[in-house]
């Protein structure tokens, strides 16, 4: 426990120092900052104002770009330092490969987690100033989600780290399954289901599969509980599931996910050729 | 006896790197280990380290397979890679991962590096992989010889250092504790001819000679 927390400790150290965290963050940061100087929180779309505008439209943003930018940022972690030979250095000394494995995750997961949840906040306290009413059940929800968000593009990114020996194909891969889930929301799902050439139910099981999509549908009932602003395949899980259950299923799906993903990332640690 | 290797065999994408290697490193052992580019001496030594499954035999390391035990394993052993890993950490940062992990004093690691004419103390916050060549290749040995090994592994240590960097490196190497063994990879056999009393040589995945100097 004592070196998965120093593993970690240092990963943050590293990536507070790097170019990669400092992009990131000013995106984050500078997309909520430009939303309140651009006077978004003070338009009206489908009855949605002030900071709940706001903070749907950071959302919206953030399906598209959180997901990409784990993904490139570490993926490289574990599969990088093989080809740099840095991990030939550093597990040279007695670190069990338990704990550097999930020290890295964990590190990376508070460097990937909080430059994100922190413009979340920032976005509060901007709409806070301006006279709106604290959300605290939004605030809670939407930093679950994006947690939860955060948690499976992570665990993606270490099992795709960890399988793959070369960085160029990890990155590769990142950009294939980010474009496929994309490709995947809702609007891609209503296509098929107009299309009819498949039927509705594998077009809600893809729905329900794919964790932007639960992340979106997750994220969107917060604001309109109807889910009238998306399409069929959410209203149909919304009235099979109800809203609590659909809530639930939007914040434990993908972290159950990212598990699955980070422990067989794990598995192939351990029994893989280190080098 | 301190390494073992029994019949080991490691092939990667069909060629075989090792072929039925047997190689035993007793305690007091200074052994230069020599060998074509491809000869599979990396090969052994990463395997002895824990890196590579091996396909075949058996490998044993103070009696522990590191694979196994590699936390046990990697206790007792010094690593100094050929070049120098582009480690983003700052010097401040990789000591307190050394000192935590491996129980290695800082003062002892300060104490090395001034032998080496490497001065750290100025230099804590600046990221490892900034430094020179030669200064991280001096930090790396800095830090293997203040840890207390039964087994130091020197994959080409000198390849980055000037001439008076090696005469240095050279110097210290005779003061280590005789029980300790050594292993070096190298190419220049005349360089470390009085530090080792045996002499390994690898070809295709086989230790084709092996004598005692």
């Amino acid at each position: 426990m004592k070196n998965l927390l120093l593993i970690a400790y240092l990963d943050v150290k590293e990536s507070l120092r790097s170019k990669w965290f400092y992009v990131y963050s000013v995106v984050f940061g500078g997309l909520m900052a430009l939303f309140f100087i651009t006077g978004v929180s003070d338009s009206v779309v489908m009855g949605f104002t002030g900071l709940s505008r706001t903070l749907l439209i950071f959302i919206q943003v953030t399906i598209i770009i959180l997901p990409i930018f784990i993904l490139i940022t570490t993926v490289k972690s574990i599969s990088g330092d093989r080809e740099s030979n840095v991990l030939e250095y550093m597990l040279s000394f007695p670190v069990s490969l338990k704990d550097y494995y999930w020290g890295k995750m964990l590190g990376r997961f508070s460097t990937v987690f909080l430059p994100v949840f922190l413009a979340l906040i920032l976005g509060v306290v901007f709409g806070m100033l301006k006279g709106g009413v604290l959300p605290w059940k939004m605030i809670f929800l939407y930093s679950a989600l994006l947690f939860s968000l955060s948690f499976v593009f992570l665990g993606l990114a270490f099992f795709l780290s960890t399988i793959l020996k070369s960085t160029d194909i990890a990155l590769g891969a990142s950009f294939v399954v980010w474009i496929v889930l994309l490709a995947f929301i809702d609007i891609a799902l209503m296509g098929l289901m107009l299309q009819n050439r498949v039927s509705d139910d594998v077009v809600i099981t893809l729905a329900m599969l794919n964790p932007i999509e639960v992340f979106r549908i997750g994220a969107i009932s917060l604001f309109d509980p109807e889910l009238t602003v998306i399409g069929p395949v959410a209203y149909y899980l919304l009235d099979t599931l109800g809203s609590t259950w659909l809530i639930v299923y939007a914040f434990v799906y993908p972290i159950v996910i990212g598990l699955l993903l980070s422990y067989i990332g794990y598995i192939a640690f351990r029994k893989k050729d280190l080098l | 006896m301190l390494a073992v290797a029994k019949d080991v065999t490691k092939s990667f994408m069909g060629t075989k790197v090792l072929d039925n290697v047997n190689l035993m490193i007793n305690q007091g052992d200074r052994i230069a280990m020599m060998g074509p580019n491809g000869a599979g001496k990396t090969t052994i030594v990463r395997a002895l380290l824990g890196f590579y499954h091996i396909d075949s035999g058996e490998i044993r390391v103070n009696g522990a397979d590191p694979i196994k035990n590699r936390v046990d394993v990697l206790k007792h052993i010094s690593f100094i890679p050929q070049l120098p890993p582009p480690v983003k950490l700052s010097i401040e940062e990789l000591l307190s991962f050394v000192e935590k992990s491996s129980a290695i004093s800082r003062e002892k690691i300060f104490l090395e590096s001034e032998r080496m004419d490497l001065d750290l103390k100025n230099q804590l916050n600046k990221p490892f992989f900034k430094l020179s060549g030669g200064m991280k290749q001096k930090l790396l040995i800095a830090i293997a010889l203040s840890k207390k090994s039964n087994l130091l592994i020197f994959d080409e240590p000198t390849a980055n250092l000037d001439p008076k960097g090696r005469e240095k490196f050279y110097e210290l190497l005779t003061e280590i504790d005789p029980s300790c063994s050594t292993l070096f990879i190298t190419h220049r056999l005349d360089e470390i001819e009085g530090l080792v009393n045996r002499q390994i040589y690898m070809d295709l995945g086989k230790v084709v000679e092996d004598e005692k100097i």
